[in-house]
């Protein structure tokens, strides 16, 4: 048995992708822990914007909202709403957007907004945020998500944020300043774009992780790498780190629940 | 020019049945106290315009006091749903709810255009998003200089813009610090505007760039002091995390909220006596 969950490799992997200096545009939930475990191990210089303002947020403990106190008080300096949206993510400040996704289909097309039909939602969810606009207009977007067959899908209910739309050359037709996705990372692996059909393929696989259940995991007909690699597992120095982070927030909700 | 009044007071003279308001605050500084005071006096037909509905409206929906909402992220942060605000959009209850559904670029870009006294606001947004095809409200215009298509949204013009603020001076200047979300637009978009406050001080101190509401662009200001919670007011208080997680239990089902709403808010008279009775609840 390996001495790590699944969830943290996964976080481990996804704050990999990050490199020192990104200045990155982070989502609540599990992109915010991935680019706070990057900022406290290899990427002590990543520039880490929240949408309710913050510019350059070195948070000790995780958010457990996107304004929390801390984001704020730990910030190079923090801005209005409408300035971030304007000057910074539209003026095209940002490197890399970091999403989370309920439903993402083959091209990385994300829905946060229903689960079945918009005017008679089955799951009515939170809805798009700042992700529609941090989804075309970043200079890439990182995805990341726990992978099964209800939230890999052959079609998504609703396309909240752009990704390849239906794949090839079909997302240049928006004319979107950003890339699009260039890497999900999920509990099982990490699915990367193929360069012509921009269809998302397993490109790496986590130890102790099978070919078959990733397929299984996936709604539509997985792509696999013929140079599939196997995940580097975390190392001692990446998992204490994580696990630290997260016991100081563990901590830090508790109290402030008192 | 201001007038200092009680939250009560404030509510009864500036927001009306039918009227469109905005109680903003971005996590930070939300209204919370005001948001009880439209539910004890019972306002009916509003339609609430905030990025974020957030507890305060998913109240406000569950009491029966919205037709309409204009939204543009509707979720418990880091928890999960909105009970009620799904309740209403997925079940109709307590009454159908229209919505008109945004994203956060498209919600601010509209306060500002309504604080710049444009009728609309145009953005690069909502490229490949299937918003668009349900939102009439969302179009598009040409750029006259480059050609560019760009998404094109009505400013938002509020009724009443209500805020929680830090401090107001004795002249009714506002001052607000830490993540100042959309609140000055909204104030500056609005008809009217009610400010409610931490505390009220002979100087304000604040820096010449700070963000300061001159007394004459509000309309009422009501001394609250923790009027924000569970969410935070920077340098006063922070937010009340675990609130945000029990808030999921307790607004799950209809009779839980609705006895919970009872017991909290309408058999309160202000908001010291609510935060009384949730602190000796929280402790039983």
């Amino acid at each position: 048995m390996p001495d790590y969950t699944a969830d943290e490799l996964m976080t481990v992997v996804a704050a990999r992708q990050l490199a020192d200096r990104t200045v990155c545009f982070v989502g609540i939930g599990l992109p915010s822990a991935a680019a706070n475990l990057a900022r406290l191990t290899h990427a002590p210089n990543i520039v880490l914007i929240y949408e309710s303002g913050t510019i350059g947020s070195r948070p000790e403990v995780l958010p457990l909202s996107i304004g929390d106190g801390e984001l704020a008080e730990s910030a190079l300096t923090v801005v209005s709403v409408p300035e971030m949206f304007r000057y910074w993510l539209q003026g095209g400040r940002i490197d890399v957007g970091f999403l989370a996704a309920a439903q993402i289909d083959r091209y990385g097309n994300i829905n946060t907004t229903v689960i079945g039909d918009y005017d008679k939602p089955s799951v009515r969810l939170p809805g798009a945020g700042g992700a529609s606009e941090i989804a075309t207009s970043a200079g890439e977007v990182f995805v990341i998500a726990r992978q099964s067959a209800r939230s890999f899908v052959d079609r998504i209910d609703f396309t909240t944020s752009l990704g390849h739309a239906e794949g090839g050359s079909s997302r240049d037709r928006y004319h979107a300043p950003g890339g699009g996705p260039t890497r999900v990372i999920t509990d099982l692996g990490m699915l990367t774009p193929d360069p012509v059909t921009r269809e998302l393929t397993l490109t790496s696989i986590h130890p102790g992780v099978s070919v078959e259940q990733a397929k299984a995991a996936t709604g539509w007909k997985l792509r696999v790498a013929d140079a599939l690699a196997v995940t580097r597992p975390p190392s001692a120095a990446e998992l204490s780190a994580l696990r630290a982070l997260e016991a100081r927030t563990a901590r830090a909700h508790a109290e402030a629940a008192e | 020019m201001t007038a200092f009044v009680s939250l009560a007071e404030a509510i009864a003279t500036h927001i009306h049945d039918g009227d469109s308001v905005a109680m903003e605050g971005f996590t930070h500084l939300i209204p919370m106290a005001a948001g009880h005071e439209v539910i004890r006096q019972e306002r009916r037909d509003l339609t609430l315009i905030r990025m974020t509905p957030d507890l305060i409206y998913d109240q406000l929906i569950g009491m029966g006091c919205a037709r309409k909402l204009i939204f543009s992220w509707g979720g418990n942060p880091g928890v999960g749903s909105l009970h009620r605000f799904r309740d209403a959009i997925e079940h109709g209850w307590p009454q159908p709810l229209a919505y008109e559904e945004h994203g956060h670029a498209a919600m601010a870009s509209a306060y500002a255009a309504g604080a710049s006294g444009l009728p609309f606001a145009a953005l690069r947004g909502y490229l490949g998003s299937d918003l668009a095809k349900h939102n009439p409200n969302i179009r598009s215009v040409e750029c006259p200089f480059t050609g560019e298509r760009l998404a094109a949204v009505p400013a938002l013009r509020p009724d009443v813009a209500v805020i929680h603020a830090q401090k107001a001076d004795r002249a009714g200047n506002v001052l607000i610090w830490g993540i100042v979300g959309v609140q000055k637009e909204a104030v500056l978009a609005a008809k009217r505007a009610i400010v409610t406050v931490e505390e009220i001080v002979e100087d304000l101190a604040a820096g010449p760039n700070a963000t300061v509401l001159p007394s004459w662009v509000v309309s009422a200001i009501a001394h609250v002091p923790r009027g924000a919670a569970p969410s935070y007011a920077h340098g006063y208080y922070a937010r009340d995390n675990g609130f945000y997680k029990r808030w999921d239990a307790i607004s799950r089902d209809r009779r839980t909220f609705l006895a919970w709403m009872r017991e909290n808010v309408l058999e309160t008279g202000d908001f010291g006596e609510y935060e009384e009775r949730v602190r000796k609840a929280a402790n039983a």
